[in-house]
């Protein structure tokens, strides 16, 4: 499998983001935002986390125009792999790629630590290789993660089984970190092919770190 | 000419800053406030060129391209001579 992962000005996962696929075998290439085509044979693009042009305006509002987000919105359109992690996410949302958009966290803090969330939905290549109902522990770290929607696009993406993650604690309850509408914490396109959220499996791909939960989630790209 | 583009988040989205506010003037003993709204503010300054009609479409277009997210924003424009 060929990752192109996209760094902008501002990016800080890159390489986490490529040393976690490496874990899983795969191909990466950094691509820096200036280029305006993917390397040739792309299976996915990931949009990795950091603060992309410092975050002004609105996070990821700018990165959005950057040349190579041409390239990565018709990869996408056409069925392509994409999948944006937290500065990534919040891309891909200003981008009109995934519905909604993020505000501040509902206590204005900046969350930094582990976070159990739960799988809702695997019938999708991301999460294929997880269980519905499975509890994973992934680390977040975000100041803008507090996701909406309208109501009546949430409930089609609920229909469309487009809410793929959400944050729960330990045993699988309710617990929502940054004030998320339904505690939602990762959720895909209607052709399930474009996906974002705000954990970072990408931190996660190591026991003795921590938690390798990650890997299990970034293998479902290359089944 | 000068353009004044004020963001706001829409009525109905709650506005975590907005509270936080409110709770510190109320703190500070200011009992008066129903509620707190925290926008932004973006100044433009425009070539005299264009016309005030033109020139509130131009703005129109970056605030719906770039400058507010209308997903979660409203926004209005004033244009000073």
């Amino acid at each position: 499998m060929k990752v192109a992962i996209i760094r902008f000005p501002g990016t800080n996962c890159e390489f986490d983001t490529d040393y976690a696929f490496g874990r899983i075998g795969a191909d990466r290439t950094i691509v820096w935002h200036k280029e305006e085509s993917l390397p040739k044979d792309t299976d996915l693009v990931v949009l990795p986390g950091g603060f992309s042009y410092g975050d002004y305006l609105r996070s990821g509002a700018i990165a959005r125009f950057s040349p190579i987000m041409k390239a990565v919105k018709e990869f996408g359109q056409k069925g392509g792999y994409v999948l944006g992690i937290c500065n990534g996410f919040q891309i891909l949302l200003e981008s009109h790629m995934l519905p909604g958009a993020m505000m501040r966290n509902e206590n204005l803090h900046f969350v930094s630590k582990f976070q159990y969330i739960k799988v809702l939905h695997n019938d999708n290549k991301f999460l294929s290789q997880t269980d519905e109902g499975e509890i994973l522990n992934i680390p977040i770290a975000h100041a803008e993660g507090n996701y909406f929607v309208e109501p009546d696009k949430l409930q089609k993406m609920y229909d469309n089984h487009q809410v793929i993650l959400q944050y729960c604690d330990a045993q699988g309850n309710y617990d929502n970190p940054n004030g998320s509408v339904d505690a939602i914490a990762g959720i895909c396109n209607e052709n399930k092919n474009v996906f974002g959220l705000m954990p970072h499996p990408e931190r996660a791909c190591e026991k003795i770190l921590g938690s390798a939960d990650g890997i299990k989630m970034i293998e479902g790209f290359m089944h | 000419m000068k353009a004044i583009v004020n963001i706001h988040l829409k009525p109905g989205v709650l506005d975590p800053q907005g509270k936080a506010v409110h709770h510190a003037l109320a703190q500070l003993g200011f009992k008066g406030v129903e509620d707190v709204r925290v926008g932004k503010q973006i100044i433009l300054i425009l070539e005299d060129s264009l016309s005030e009609e033109e020139a509130r479409k131009e703005v129109e277009q970056m605030c719906e391209k770039l400058l507010a997210n209308t997903v979660i924003e409203d926004y209005s424009i004033e244009i000073e001579k």
